[in-house]
């Protein structure tokens, strides 16, 4: 494989065994996409359509599928690092914000200064000594982001990361993302069943069906992001998602 | 260092009259159980006193007091070393669990007596057949107790460090030894006091000195007052061990909760 390869997904099948009386289930099917080194994909569908399960297969958590996953690796390193921001910020209560964060960096990388500078970017900078417990859910969302870009990541997964947030708290986690993403580009897999928060983030989003899931559209997005504030912009990418009755939000 | 402890935690002066209240009360019985009946049986308190001050004063008591805390904290680290990974891996290995269960319900229904005797026939009378008799006494309930815990660790905290490569040792000691410490207090707790009350029947069948042993010695001279007043010096120290180091380091292990 090439040293400049992106993300490349090919699962034939993914099939839950029955547990109990509970009938087996087939969570994914045929579901095949390459994403280009740096771009930012969001995989949008209903609740239930296995969109964690294809992450957590991607992420290498789940090796019991059926196809194959190749991921981006930068040029000279021998395995592709991942960051991962799950759906829940997954920080370890008994480590400050800032050993949560230098616990997964290797030691050149928590003396770069990388870890200071995304602090500030997040606005966490006065609380690197806190337990995760006593921060807001806002704020842990915010430092399992920094967490997720300090490894800097081949790629970037993340898992509906700003759902249960108040609307406008999103907004700005959302433009956030987007600057640090600039700062620190990187390929991005973002899971969502918001039509919005896709519209607002993606290069590109490819749309799922419910289980077994696997790809309806795949819609490159070309509108500059600077455009998109526009609410008519957004609601124009939404029609062209298919009028999106299933998803409106 | 204790003192200071119990200092800073402020207590309410009604619980200590109550415990005064109640120290006072149970010293009231005793003696007034003592004196309707026979005092060489059951001394009076201040008599028991007065030989724990004694045997402070002229070492003796000192002495085995330190011999058999020493024997104490050798099979309790013994106990802990062996039966907390032991506990993890069953934990975490379902098919551990299951070939190594029957052997567990096994070592945990021997009595400590026939192990101690076993430990005495099969290696002599020596110092490290006695350690080991008690460790494995105790070794089952650690495992016990650790293995419930990390039946029950956090599957996203272990995903996390997965994603993250964190690696084994990295993952034991910033996510998985954490977790388990309130289930290591516990195992420490119940080990400390199945422990000592070993200890002393160890000391009794093949030891010559310790708390144990002087017990056995003062069984054969009917004196009551000295079995007593060891009694109370050994309890007194346990109790220290409690407050002055576990319940800090607990304390201090759980900071991060709100």
């Amino acid at each position: 494989m090439a040293a400049m390869s992106g993300l490349e997904i090919d699962v034939r099948l993914k099939r839950y065994p029955a547990v109990g009386r509970a009938a087996p289930h087939i969570a994914l099917k045929d579901l095949r996409f390459t994403a280009r080194r740096g771009e930012f994909v969001c995989l949008l569908g209903p609740s239930g359509c296995g969109k964690t399960t294809l992450l957590n297969i991607i992420a290498g958590l789940d090796r019991d599928f059926d196809g194959q996953v190749s991921l981006p690796t930068a040029p000279g390193k021998e395995e592709p690092v991942i960051g991962y921001v799950f759906q829940n910020p997954r920080l370890l209560p008994w480590r400050t914000v800032i050993e949560n964060i230098k616990l997964v960096l290797t030691p050149e990388q928590a003396a770069s200064g990388i870890v200071e500078d995304l602090l500030a970017a997040t606005e966490l900078q006065e609380f690197p000594h806190a337990y995760p417990e006593r921060l807001s859910v806002g704020m842990s969302r915010r430092v399992a982001l920094v967490r997720a870009f300090a490894v800097q990541p081949d790629l970037l997964l993340m898992d509906e990361p700003f759902v249960s947030l108040d609307e406008p708290t999103a907004d700005r986690l959302r433009l956030l993302l987007l600057e640090i993403w600039r700062a620190h580009p990187t390929t991005v897999l973002f899971v969502t069943h918001d039509t919005r928060e896709a519209a607002v983030l993606a290069d590109r989003i490819i749309l799922l069906s419910s289980a077994p899931g696997s790809i309806v559209m795949d819609l490159p997005i070309d509108i500059p992001r600077c455009e998109r504030n526009d609410p008519a912009i957004i609601e124009s990418i939404r029609q062209r998602l298919n009028g999106g009755d299933e998803f409106r939000v | 260092m204790a003192t200071r402890h119990l200092l800073n935690a402020p207590t309410p002066w009604s619980a200590v009259w109550w415990h005064a209240a109640s120290a006072a009360a149970l010293l009231l019985i005793w003696h007034v159980a003592s004196a309707l009946t026979d005092a060489r049986l059951l001394p009076p308190p201040a008599v028991v006193f007065s030989v724990l001050v004694a045997g402070i004063r002229d070492g003796e008591l000192l002495w085995h007091v330190g011999i058999t805390l020493a024997r104490v904290a050798a099979s309790f680290t013994l106990a802990m070393l062996v039966g907390v990974p032991i506990g993890i891996a069953m934990g975490r290995s379902r098919s551990l669990d299951r070939f190594f269960d029957s052997w567990l319900v096994l070592f945990l229904n021997i009595p400590a007596l026939v192990t101690i005797v076993l430990c005495y026939v099969w290696f002599g009378l020596i110092e490290a057949a006695a350690i080991a008799a008690v460790a494995v006494n105790k070794i089952p309930n650690v495992i016990v107790t650790l293995r419930e815990g990390a039946r029950t660790l956090n599957k996203d905290h272990l995903e996390m460090a997965q994603v993250f490569r964190l690696g084994r040792a990295k993952t034991l000691r910033h996510v998985i030894l954490p977790e388990l410490l309130p289930f290591i207090v516990a195992a420490s707790r119940s080990g400390l006091a199945l422990i000592w009350k070993i200890v002393l029947v160890v000391e009794l069948l093949g030891r010559s000195n310790g708390v144990g042993f002087q017990i056995h010695l003062f069984f054969q001279f009917f004196d009551v007052a000295s079995i007593l007043a060891y009694t109370i010096a050994f309890v007194g120290v346990i109790q220290f061990i409690e407050l002055a180091i576990l319940q800090p380091l607990e304390r201090r292990a759980n900071r991060w909760r709100r």
